[in-house]
């Protein structure tokens, strides 16, 4: 029989009741801990596998890892159903059920202004790319234009510098463009965050992900998450299709070529980023 | 406006996938920066890890484009 922790998923008001018969961590049973008005979703989950040297281990396994996220994920979408709900970030272990309690009961003030926060919310998040070879040719101009005028420049550098110095040329416009395009986008990358702002009530920008983890190769200049009112949900995707529709028209040729995605609705996992302290690193006040 | 939010409410639709089918870079991106940190002795949370020589870190260290600006926000949002 090895030792046990207890895995925290969420921390919701206790008015909400989630259905329980999701699964955790591992296929384990998901419980209910009440303190008062707040309420904390639980496993147990063995500690040869979350004890802290093991898990240094095993975090560096991305099917492990990947596993423990999508159970996670579960809980949290499944405890969210039911009520306002701030998930607790990924791989967070008590010895114990006391200690848990003893968490909800010290900082239940901080739980609560969250959790307001995010009642009646919900998070979606928004990815802009932009391929710049697409982009290059849309605009019509771009990197094609740089080889056009390199080109031109050409037969003055056959008779004088060489073509050594003509592909330099060529080289130097079409990095220059590059730039351009990487600034263009990003110029509109802001628009888009701004005009989602308008809508949502808060928002945040995540680092742009890896394209060894996304499968795209194209520059991601946005990645961003929003909380938004349940009920301008549909207001907000409106803002996303109609950014996305000015941003690939060809004919106006003011977008670069961005394609833009939405996903959500999510738990306000962007939102509740709140860094609390229990015991032992306040002087030891108990 | 109406056909604006309707093609809205298609859009969200089809951004709605049940847990096992949404993206695992989306979600650790919530997952790895987002929702409540909790730290304190008796409690072990993967801000304790050293995070710094794994490879997940590695792995979601952020890229950038040529002249991209530094737009690490993470830990702070704008509401806060």
């Amino acid at each position: 029989m090895t030792e046990s922790g207890i895995y925290l998923y969420a921390v919701t008001s206790e008015a909400g009741d989630a259905c329980l018969s999701v699964r955790g961590v591992l296929g384990e049973p998901v419980r209910k801990i009440g303190v008062g008005d707040l309420a904390a979703y639980v496993s147990t989950v063995p500690l040869d596998q979350f004890g802290e040297e093991p898990l240094a281990r095993l975090l560096e396994d991305l099917d492990w890892v990947g596993e423990v996220a999508r159970a996670h994920h579960r809980v949290v979408e499944a405890v969210a159903e039911a009520g306002p709900t701030a998930p607790v970030r990924l791989v967070t272990v008590y010895s114990g059920e006391e200690q848990v309690r003893e968490l909800l009961e010290r900082r239940h003030d901080d739980f609560l202004a969250v959790l307001s926060r995010v009642a009646g919310r919900r998070e979606w998040g928004v990815k802009a790319y932009v391929d710049p070879e697409a982009a290059s040719r849309m605009a019509g101009g771009g990197t094609a234009g740089g080889d056009a005028s390199a080109r031109r420049e050409a037969p003055a550098g056959r008779t004088g510098a060489g073509p050594g110095t003509a592909y330099l040329q060529r080289r130097k416009a079409n990095l220059h463009n590059r730039e351009d395009l990487w600034r263009h986008a990003v110029a509109w990358a802001e628009r888009l965050h701004a005009a989602l702002g308008e809508v949502a009530v808060a928002g945040r920008r995540h680092r742009p992900q890896d394209p060894q983890l996304s499968g795209r190769k194209e520059w991601m200049v946005l990645n961003g998450a929003y909380l938004v009112e349940e009920d301008r949900s549909a207001e907000f995707a409106a803002a996303v299709a109609a950014f996305r529709e000015a941003a690939t028209e060809s004919g106006t040729g003011a977008g670069p070529g961005m394609d833009v995605e939405l996903t959500g609705p999510w738990a306000p996992y962007s939102f509740t980023a709140v860094e609390l302290e229990t015991e032992g690193r306040e002087g030891g006040a108990r | 406006m109406t056909l604006d939010t309707r093609r809205g409410a298609v859009l969200a639709e089809e951004g709605r996938l049940p847990p096992e089918r949404v993206a695992l870079v989306d979600l650790l991106d919530r997952l790895l920066a987002g929702g409540v940190v909790v730290t304190g002795d008796l409690v072990l949370s993967i801000a304790d890890i050293e995070l710094v020589r794994i490879s997940l870190r590695a792995l979601i260290a952020s890229v950038r484009g040529p002249g991209a600006t530094e737009t690490e926000v993470d830990h702070e949002p704008s509401w806060w």
